[in-house]
């Protein structure tokens, strides 16, 4: 079962869908309390989240921290623009690799699904170039992924 | 074993992945692929040529152009590159139903 959906919309969206058995006040809780963000939001195996500082309310800043322990590592700063709790989050974020990436302005919704949460994230990147790059830093974290895997059988 | 090191060596590259994106989208000439991407023809034909070498896409002679689309591999590379994605995604939102699942279980104890 794929619970998970991720497709690009017109030239400059991603939409990912997700389904959660819990509600949505917990699912929206997980994705703006440090304490558990940072249980949850670490990419590929072997890497942590050792800052995660949230200023929920719009207009305030998030910031996040990725290592992998070995030296290597980036960060995430954005702006929440609205927050409706259990409902709705809006913000724009940058990755910092370590020049600053174009912003992505993302749209999270958290419907009531049954007992569970359908969450829908709308991501707007500025043009088709920003996404493919985008898209392109996932491809190199999941070939990382290979590369280890690959070191393994050699 | 040298076409999947080829691949994966064409691929290690950011502008040519996000030429593959481009062509993901329809065939293109070499002037409409170098324009967006702020490089030069000479600049855009060696990453071109990588990508050939590599067998990720293939030309079309229509007169004096020389159109590239994806080929077969390439079109597998991207879906590839997606799944990718996909799975760190996936990975992530795994270990959100578990912190989920404590969640639950923390507030059914204070009950």
């Amino acid at each position: 079962m794929s619970k998970m959906t991720l497709k690009t919309e017109g030239d400059t969206h991603v939409i990912v869908t997700r389904r959660f058995a819990a509600p949505p006040e917990a699912v929206y809780r997980a994705h703006t309390d440090p304490k558990l963000i940072q249980k949850w939001l670490l990419g590929p195996e072997g890497w942590t989240m050792p800052v995660c500082i949230t200023e929920t309310k719009p207009g305030g800043k998030f910031r996040y921290e990725w290592t992998n322990g070995k030296g290597g590592g980036f960060h995430i700063t954005g702006e929440y623009l609205e927050l409706e709790p259990y409902n709705r989050i809006v913000h724009v974020e940058r990755m910092h690799l370590p020049d600053p990436t174009p912003d992505n302005h993302i749209e999270t919704r958290f419907e009531a699904d049954g007992a569970g949460t359908l969450m829908t994230m709308r991501m707007t990147l500025p043009d088709g170039k920003t996404r493919a790059a985008m898209l392109a830093t996932g491809m190199e974290h999941g070939m990382e992924a290979s590369y280890v895997r690959l070191e393994g059988m050699l | 074993m040298y076409n999947l090191d080829a691949a994966f060596s064409a691929l290690a590259d950011p502008t040519r992945r996000a030429i593959l994106a481009r062509l993901a989208k329809g065939e293109a000439t070499v002037n409409e692929l170098a324009e967006p991407f702020e490089m030069t023809q000479p600049a855009i034909s060696q990453h071109l040529k990588v990508l050939e070498g590599a067998g990720l896409i293939v030309r079309r002679v229509e007169g004096t152009k020389r159109p590239r689309r994806l080929a077969k591999a390439g079109i597998e590379a991207m879906n590839q590159w997606l799944a990718m994605l996909r799975k760190a995604l996936e990975t992530n939102y795994d270990r959100l139903d578990f912190v989920l699942a404590g969640m639950e279980k923390q507030k059914r104890g204070k009950k």
